[in-house]
C-alpha cells in the first residue's frame, strides 16, 4: 500500500494531482457547451492559438500568460464573429484563425528562439510545470466558470439551443458567446501546462460526449462531465507518475478508456444522443415520429 | 383595430442580391395571415424584418411600442437530440427573467398552465426527441406563448409534417387566434395550408397580391409568384390549384 500513496508524498505531485482534478473538472463543465454548440474543434483550434501567444508575448515584452490569454481570447472572438456574420461554418473559421495563429507561433520560435517558456510541457503537458501561480490560476478559473454557469445559466441554455429565438427572446446572444469564449480561452490557457497543446481539445470532448451518453438532462450532464473531468484528471496525473509519460497524454488516454467502457456498458445505444453535437444543421428532425 | 407593425417600402438583401424590394405590408391586432410563395422569393426574409432580426436597408418598419413579439422556427432546423425536456424548453422563454436557474413555484405553475392549455400537459417530463411533429410544433408554440405575445411569427409551421399534423397545427393555430392572438406564418403550401387561411399576402420579392385567398389563390397571380400556370378550382368555397401541365393538385 506504501507503493500506491508513495507519489503523494511529493510536494510536486500533489500540485499536479490538483491542478489535473481541478483542469479536468474546468474542461468537462466548459465542454458541455461547447459540444452541444457543435464547436468541439474549437478547443484544438484555440489551444494552438494560444500557443502563438506563447511565443509571441514574450517577444512584444508582455507577461506570458497575459499575452498568450489575451491572444487566444482574440482568436475566439474572431472565429465567433466570422462564424455569426458570414456564411463560413464553424470549423472553417476555426481552421483558418487558429492555424494561422499557430503558424506564426512556430515562425517566431524558429527565428527568435523560446525565451523562458518549457515549450515541451505546452505541447504535451507535464506533472512537473505546475507551480503556485498554476494552482491560482486554475482555482480562480474554476471558480468564475461555476459563478457564470450557474448566474447565467437560462440565458447560456437557450442561447446555446435555439440562438435564433434566444435573440428574438432577449436574450443577448452576442455577449453570451462572447462570455463563453472568455471563459474558454482562460480555461485553456489555465489547463495548458498540464494537458498541453495537442491534448487539450479531447479534455473538452470526451467528458461532455460520455455525459451526454449517461443522461438527457442539461443540468445532469453539466455536473457528470465536470466530475468525469476530475476523475479522468485525477487517475491520468497518477498514471503519468506511475509510467514516467506526460501528463496530457495520460489524462486523455484516461478519457478515452472511459468512453470505450460507457460505450461497451451501453452497447451504443446511447450514441445516437450525440448526434447532432456536431453540426446542429444536420441533426435530423423527428417530425413525423409518433410519441 | 389597431395595427402591430407597419412595413413601408422595404426593400432588404443579403450581400448585393435583393430578396425584398419595396415592400408594404401591415400587421394588425387579431390578423391571421399566410405569407405565400417559392423557395427564394423573400418570405423568411420578411419574416425576419416583422421580427426585428434583420435591418431593412431601405425604407420604414413601425412597431407599435411595447407590443410582445414571439417566434417559432422551423422543426427542420431544431437539434432534437439537445438534452432538454419539453417543460425546461419552455421555460426557456423565461430566459432573462431572473438569474438562479432554478425555475420558482410562478414559473412552474405557469408552464404547467401553457401545456394544459396546448394539450401536452402530459408529455412536460419527455425528452423533446420524443414528441411526434405535432407535439413537436405545440411544444415551440408554447414556449411562444409563455411570453404572452401580441404577435406571433411561425416559419414554415408545417413543413415537413403529414397530413395529420398539419390538420391539428392548423385548428390550433385557428383557436389561439379566435383568442385574439395576431398570427404571421410562411408556407409554400397552397392547398393545405395557404387556402385555409383568413389572408394572404403573395410575395416574389415585393408584394404580388394581398387579400383573402379566392382573390390571392387566383392563376395570373400564381404565374407570378411561382413561374408557372396553374388552374384554381373553387371546392365548397376554398380555391384548390391544378397543376396545368400534369393535371395534378399543386403543392407549389
Amino acid at each position: 500500500m506504501t507503493g500506491i500513496f508513495e507519489p503523494f508524498h511529493f510536494a510536486f505531485f500533489q500540485h499536479g494531482l490538483e491542478a489535473a482534478v481541478m483542469a479536468g473538472a474546468l474542461c468537462g463543465l466548459i465542454g458541455v457547451y461547447i459540444t452541444l454548440r457543435g464547436m468541439s474543434y474549437i478547443g484544438h483550434g484555440l489551444s494552438h492559438s494560444i500557443f502563438g501567444g506563447f511565443a509571441a508575448a514574450p517577444l512584444l515584452g508582455v507577461n506570458v500568460l497575459l499575452g498568450a490569454g489575451v491572444w487566444g481570447l482574440l482568436s475566439a472572438l474572431a472565429i465567433t464573429a466570422v462564424t455569426r456574420r458570414s456564411r463560413i461554418g464553424a470549423d472553417a473559421a476555426i481552421g483558418v484563425i487558429t492555424t494561422a495563429s499557430f503558424a506564426l507561433g512556430v515562425a517566431l520560435l524558429s527565428k527568435f528562439g523560446s525565451r523562458g517558456a518549457n515549450f515541451d510541457a505546452l505541447l504535451f503537458g507535464s506533472i512537473l510545470g505546475v507551480g503556485t501561480s498554476d494552482l491560482l490560476l486554475l482555482v480562480f478559473s474554476l471558480l468564475l466558470a461555476i459563478t457564470v454557469f450557474t448566474v447565467l445559466y437560462r440565458r447560456l441554455l437557450f442561447a446555446t439551443f435555439d440562438p435564433e429565438v434566444a435573440d428574438v427572446s432577449g436574450v443577448d446572444v452576442k455577449r453570451m458567446d462572447a462570455i463563453l469564449m472568455s471563459v474558454l480561452s482562460l480555461s485553456i490557457l489555465a489547463t495548458l501546462t498540464i494537458i498541453g497543446v495537442t491534448l487539450v481539445a479531447a479534455t473538452l470532448v470526451i467528458p461532455a460526449v460520455v455525459a451526454r451518453m449517461l443522461t438527457d438532462s442539461f443540468s445532469r450532464m453539466l455536473w457528470l462531465s465536470s466530475a468525469l473531468g476530475a476523475l479522468c484528471g485525477g487517475i491520468g496525473m497518477y498514471a503519468s507518475y506511475d509510467l514516467d509519460i506526460p501528463s496530457g497524454t495520460t489524462i486523455v488516454l484516461t478519457n478515452a478508456l472511459v468512453f470505450v467502457i460507457v460505450l461497451a456498458i451501453t452497447g451504443g445505444r446511447q450514441l445516437r444522443r450525440t448526434a447532432g453535437m456536431d453540426d446542429h444543421s444536420d441533426a435530423p428532425a423527428q417530425v413525423a415520429v409518433a410519441a | 383595430m389597431s395595427t402591430l407593425i407597419d412595413i413601408s417600402h422595404v426593400s432588404f438583401g443579403y450581400g448585393g442580391a435583393p430578396v425584398l424590394k419595396d415592400v408594404d405590408c401591415r400587421i394588425d391586432a387579431g390578423q391571421f395571415t399566410g405569407i405565400v410563395g417559392p423557395s427564394g422569393s423573400g418570405k423568411t426574409s420578411l419574416l425576419k424584418v416583422l421580427l426585428g432580426t434583420v435591418k431593412a436597408q431601405h425604407g420604414s418598419v413601425t412597431r407599435s411600442p411595447g407590443i410582445a413579439v414571439s417566434y417559432v422556427p422551423q422543426l427542420e432546423t431544431v437539434n432534437w437530440n439537445f438534452p432538454v425536456t419539453v417543460s425546461e424548453c419552455v421555460l426557456m422563454a423565461r430566459a432573462t427573467k431572473r438569474l438562479s436557474p432554478w425555475a420558482t413555484a410562478t414559473e412552474r405553475a405557469d408552464v404547467s398552465s401553457v401545456l394544459e392549455r396546448l394539450g401536452i400537459a402530459d408529455l412536460g417530463k419527455r425528452h423533446i426527441r420524443e414528441l411526434s411533429g405535432g407535439q413537436q410544433q405545440r411544444m415551440f408554440i408554447a414556449r411562444a406563448l409563455v411570453r404572452r405575445p401580441a404577435l406571433l411569427l411561425m416559419d414554415e409551421p408545417t413543413s415537413g409534417v403529414d397530413v395529420g399534423t398539419r390538420h391539428e397545427v392548423l385548428h390550433l393555430l385557428d383557436d389561439l387566434n379566435k383568442e385574439g392572438l395576431a398570427i404571421v406564418l410562411t408556407t409554400h403550401d397552397l392547398n393545405g395550408m395557404a387556402s385555409h387561411l383568413p389572408h394572404l399576402i403573395a410575395l416574389q420579392q415585393r408584394v404580388i397580391a394581398a387579400g383573402p385567398p379566392s382573390e390571392v389563390i387566383v392563376p395570373d397571380v400564381l404565374e407570378k409568384v411561382f413561374g408557372a400556370r396553374m388552374e384554381v378550382l373553387m371546392h365548397l368555397g376554398m380555391p384548390v390549384v391544378v397543376d396545368s401541365g400534369t393535371g395534378m393538385l399543386g403543392v407549389a
